[in-house]
């Protein structure tokens, strides 16, 4: 064989493994990060506890916690996790139904964008909290304005991504599936559709950042229950302590779904070089 | 070499204005090209930087209309892509969410006239025949430049083209891979029992792949000269340094250098 055969690249070479670092110097970010998250809850306790901050303000991890023990307890917490989670997912799944096949056409063909445009432009750049009051208008008090308030917040960044990723696609990438006779079905499914994988899950995850703001705004008024008004309710009482467990499971749940996003990222981008974390 | 009665690509008067919009004028690129290329001829085009080289290129794959003369290959018009030609890019332009054996079954795949079995069987032959055996689930990203050709080539000759066009498809590649893949590509060319159409900027690459070689003139193209190459068939690198190669090298450099010069791109000496 030649010398450009790729055996020569494949043959194994004797591997040294790398000096082991320490414990520390392996574990360093999650642990430098617990420890300055304990530092603040420590400073906060003890400055409630030494009276140099009112609880009524700012509350204390132990009565936080007592709170979210004593909700969980009474089973009255359960009815407002229910009817969010309702909201949220029922408004997000609406939101990529809708999102991600209108950003696929508005992004591949251009007269479809040329007809949407301004109606997205516009509303994307509207405050989706200014529409509150249509929305409550034409939807009632009930799940769906709350629905339709999360799904208006999601569904932009979805769509704007979607139409992103599609405007991204490499021009080469299209030259071949041309070159080799796609028709217009198999160039959506080989080429615009991988390509715009990366850009449509950020659109996902930034889309999802938005809903859960959709759930706070969407139970602001009218609303009976959900974790949205659990925070409004409370605070207007000035119950700080179950306002934060409120505060709490919200980002709970949006930490846990973006993870879930990332981990479903990274099992799509298996083929990307230079893919950390 | 003469074409045979029937050639394999028969371009005829072809001639291709291209309108540009934001400045309104026609450009000429192509100008009154006639070529023929008979079966199994491997024919290289040189030219000036510039000079429709690509554009022809794509006119032959049919990703472009003529607009003028017409292009047959087996007889049969060219206005479109179609499964009788396959085109090697000059960027590997491999789709980096497949495999490499994905890669190379695309074009078979969007056919959809094979049977998977037996498009696993043809696509793992050709695999091996560009020398990637035991990368069959590697990504692009985890091969070298000189790979990813490979692929390519292998992407292009698993659709068995009637006639392969590649353009400029080592361009991208060090010097040394360079020498190698030239050598690589004539066996599985010859292997392949391939007619092709190559365009480079090297010379010597030129020569040492073809049977003939077509210099174009600066813009608008048209075919400045034809030579034929008088090596022996069965190729070897040292011939590079042979006399004959070298005069050859000479000549054709020369018809480029005078087209630079009449066209101001470098000053006589």
């Amino acid at each position: 064989m030649d010398a450009a055969s790729p055996k020569i690249e494949t043959e194994k070479r004797p591997t040294r493994a790398p000096p082991r670092r320490s414990y520390w110097r392996r574990n360093e970010n999650w642990m430098l990060g617990t420890l300055s998250m304990l530092a603040f809850l420590a400073i906060w306790e003890t400055a409630v506890r030494a009276g140099a901050v009112n609880p009524l303000f700012s509350s204390s991890p132990s009565r936080i916690v007592a709170a979210a023990i004593e909700m969980f307890a009474d089973g009255s917490i359960y009815e407002h996790l229910w009817v969010s989670a309702e909201e949220f997912f029922s408004g997000f799944a609406l939101a990529i139904v809708i999102g991600v096949p209108l950003g696929l056409l508005m992004g591949w063909y251009s007269r479809v964008n040329a007809i949407l445009e301004p109606f997205v432009s516009a509303l994307y750049a509207t405050p989706r909290i200014a529409l509150l009051p249509l929305v409550m208008i034409w939807f009632g008090i009930g799940l769906a304005s709350k629905v339709a308030i999360v799904f208006l917040g999601a569904v932009f960044p979805i769509l704007v991504n979607t139409i992103t990723g599609v405007r991204t696609i490499d021009a080469d990438f299209i030259k071949v599936a041309r070159s080799y006779g796609a028709t217009d079905r198999q160039m959506f499914l080989t080429v615009v559709l991988p390509s715009s994988v990366p850009m449509l899950l950020t659109g996902l995850r930034l889309g999802l950042g938005h809903a859960l703001v959709g759930i706070v705004v969407g139970e602001m008024y009218g609303a009976t229950r959900g974790l949205g008004y659990l925070i409004w309710v409370a605070g207007a009482r000035f119950q700080t302590d179950r306002v934060m467990v409120g505060i709490i499971l919200i980002a709970g749940l949006g930490v846990a779904l973006t993870e879930l996003l990332r981990a479903i990222e990274r099992r799509f981008e298996r083929w990307r070089p230079t893919r950390r974390d | 070499m003469d074409a045979a009665r029937s050639p394999k690509l028969d371009v005829r008067a072809v001639a291709l204005e291209h309108y540009n919009e934001r400045t309104q004028q026609a450009l000429l690129v192509l100008d009154r090209i006639d070529l023929q290329v008979a079966e199994g001829e491997l024919v290289s085009i040189v030219g000036p930087s510039g000079c429709g080289k690509t554009t022809f290129l794509n006119a032959v794959d049919g990703l472009v209309r003529v607009t003028g003369g017409e292009i047959r290959v087996d007889g049969r018009v060219v206005d479109r892509p179609g499964p009788d030609r396959a085109f090697v890019f000059q960027h590997d332009s491999l789709f980096p969410w497949r495999t490499v054996m994905q890669n190379v079954s695309y074009g078979l795949e969007l056919q959809g006239r094979t049977a998977r079995s037996e498009m696993r069987e043809r696509v793992r032959a050709m695999v091996e025949l560009v020398g990637l055996r035991g990368f069959e689930d590697h990504y692009p990203h985890e091969l070298s430049g000189g790979m990813r050709q490979r692929v390519n080539i292998a992407r292009a000759l698993v659709v068995n083209p009637e006639l392969l066009l590649l353009d400029e498809p080592f361009a991208a590649l060090d010097a040394q891979t360079r020498e190698f893949m030239q050598f690589e590509l004539m066996k599985i060319l010859a292997r392949a029992k391939s007619t092709a159409l190559f365009i480079t900027h090297q010379i010597s690459e030129a020569i040492f792949l073809s049977n003939r070689i077509v210099v174009f003139s600066a813009r608008p193209a048209r075919i400045k000269d034809i030579v034929a190459v008088d090596l022996p068939a069965a190729r070897t690198l040292d011939m590079k340094h042979q006399p004959e190669f070298v005069a050859l090298e000479q000549r054709i450099w020369r018809l480029i250098e005078e087209e630079a010069v009449r066209t101001g791109m470098v000053t006589a000496a």
